[in-house]
């Protein structure tokens, strides 16, 4: 249980996939202009990386392995992440074709959001179990969507705000993500 | 109103009614951490004030630099006496007598990156003397944590004995190293005890929003009430030993009352409080850096924004804005 909760605290916040590893940044600069964009961004990258993270353990130790082919594992993924964003786009024109149109272009460039497979990818690094890969997923897609929902109310706010001409806009979004991933830093350790 | 704000980021902490002018709480800010600093250079040594001096000039010169490079009026700007808060209160976190090019990467952190970058006084995100301290922190930990013990030799801060004690018990270590007081560090918890005189009396003054230094000492209090065990070789310290060593009244009353960077609400207060003595505490007890203050402080400050727009959606008709 204990075991668990280290996997949770460090993909969530110590090891956070968009301030302590530098992936997923596209859909961290891009749809963060504003604070619902980014909370519906990473409400569906959550939903996403989870399952996908989930399906490609199953597919992995359930198929690939027994048939000794690891080493399709990336085109494989890239596979299951594909289809699940597709689930999903279609899930959510139904559902809410105003989010469907908010989200734009990036519902599907969520395929290419390197976090989604990189949670697939290291969990199979990791020799994780299912339901480790499970808190895992979890964690990191909580971590990225906290860090989206708090960058995006920070770049409301800095709309508003007297940035210096050659600084405003993504110079100092990416001057605060560098701020906000110092305060990060303060993590270490603590998963351990 | 304070005309640099943006009127929803407006807090009454913030001098509402013209008879406050920035400048007279600034001031006001700095009195009220006279009685810290004057312990801070009893206890540490004259190198506080060589710190304080390059510190102070550094950051004048940053800030009329910006200033011109953007085109404002550098003098009457300069005397709004924030620069020098910043200042001290930078200078007040940092061991006595540190190289040049540490504090003046330090003040370029707080100045530049923090302050100006963001457009100045008022438009900041995060506290600027954090900041400066946070890079400082990172880029230099063992510089950043040689405070001299009560000896006069140079050493590992309280914080840091206390933190890699390797199985000694509580009651072992206050014996052995003498470095430690009644209450927490020795020398520390005078200095605190002083910086909580001071919050006091700007709370009397009504000069800050008193949720934000309650909900975090009694988030730290409680967290490590509920993980003391009485001392043992794995305790993470009484609260005491939390509330009365580094900085931890000075963050509570000085650093995370700054009132742009806190949330306008009463419970969006309390909520920042609560996480940065969250933070405080965890860092503290389970993570790498000894003391996790700058850290929680410039967590805090990014969850404000975010903070103020929930409060915003959920406003109900008793939680008006104040200070």
């Amino acid at each position: 249980m204990s075991e668990l909760a280290l996997i949770l605290i460090g993909a969530l916040l110590v090891n956070n996939f968009v301030l302590a590893q530098f992936l997923g940044l596209c859909p961290f600069m891009g749809m963060t202009r504003g604070y619902d964009t980014a909370l519906a961004m990473g409400l569906a990258t959550t939903f996403v990386l989870t399952l996908s993270a989930t399906l490609c353990h199953a597919l992995f130790h359930l198929l690939l392995v027994p048939l000794s082919l690891e080493w399709l594992r990336i085109v494989v993924f890239i596979a299951v992440v594909a289809c699940v964003v597709q689930l999903t786009e279609i899930y959510l024109r139904s559902l809410s074709p105003l989010l469907h149109r908010l989200l734009g272009i990036y519902l599907p460039l969520i395929t290419t959001n390197c976090a989604v497979l990189g949670v697939a990818l290291i969990v199979i690094g990791a020799n994780f179990t299912w339901l480790q890969t499970l808190v895992f997923a979890i964690g990191a897609a909580g971590g990225f969507t906290l860090v989206m929902v708090l960058f995006g109310a920070i770049r409301e706010r800095l709309e508003g705000a007297d940035v210096p001409k050659p600084f405003s806009g993504a110079p100092i979004a990416l001057i605060t993500a560098g701020i906000m991933s110092l305060g990060f830093l303060g993590f270490a350790g603590l998963a351990s | 109103m304070r005309p640099d704000v943006p009127r929803e980021y407006q807090t009454s902490a913030m001098p509402v009614t013209g008879s406050l002018t920035t400048n007279t709480i600034m001031w006001r800010v700095c009195a009220a951490l006279l009685p810290g600093a004057l312990l801070s250079v009893w206890f540490f040594g004259l190198g506080v004030v060589m710190n304080l001096v390059l510190v102070l000039v550094m950051a004048t010169a940053c800030e009329a630099a910006c200033l011109k490079a953007r085109g404002k009026p550098a003098m009457a700007c300069l005397r709004d006496g924030s620069t020098v808060v910043t200042a001290l209160i930078l200078t007040l976190c940092m061991p006595p007598s540190m190289s040049v090019g540490i504090l003046a990467l330090a003040v370029c952190g707080a100045v530049v990156l923090a302050k100006h970058l963001y457009g100045g006084l008022g438009h900041n995100i995060f506290n600027p003397a954090m900041v400066g301290y946070a890079l400082a922190l990172v880029s230099f930990p063992d510089a950043m944590a040689s405070w001299p013990g009560l000896d006069g030799m140079s050493g590992a801060t309280p914080l840091t004995t206390f933190r890699y004690r390797e199985g000694l018990s509580v009651a072992e270590l206050w014996n052995a190293a003498n470095g430690f007081g009644v209450l927490g560090a020795a020398g520390w918890e005078w200095v605190n005890v002083a910086y909580l005189a001071g919050g006091l009396l700007l709370w009397r003054m009504h000069l800050i929003a008193w949720r934000v230094p309650l909900a975090m000492l009694g988030t730290l209090t409680l967290l490590a009430l509920i993980f003391y065990d009485g001392g043992s070789s794995a305790s993470a310290g009484s609260p005491a030993y939390h509330l009365f060593s580094a900085g931890t009244m000075l963050a509570a009353f000085f650093v995370l009352t700054d009132p742009v960077t806190h949330p306008a609400t009463r419970r969006s207060q309390l909520v920042f409080g609560a996480l940065a003595g969250i933070v405080i505490f965890a860092v503290r007890a389970w993570g790498n850096y000894p003391d996790g203050i700058a850290f929680a402080v410039l967590l805090a400050n990014a969850a404000t924004p975010f903070l103020n727009r929930v409060a915003r959606t959920h406003r109900d008709s008793h939680d008006q804005v104040t200070g």
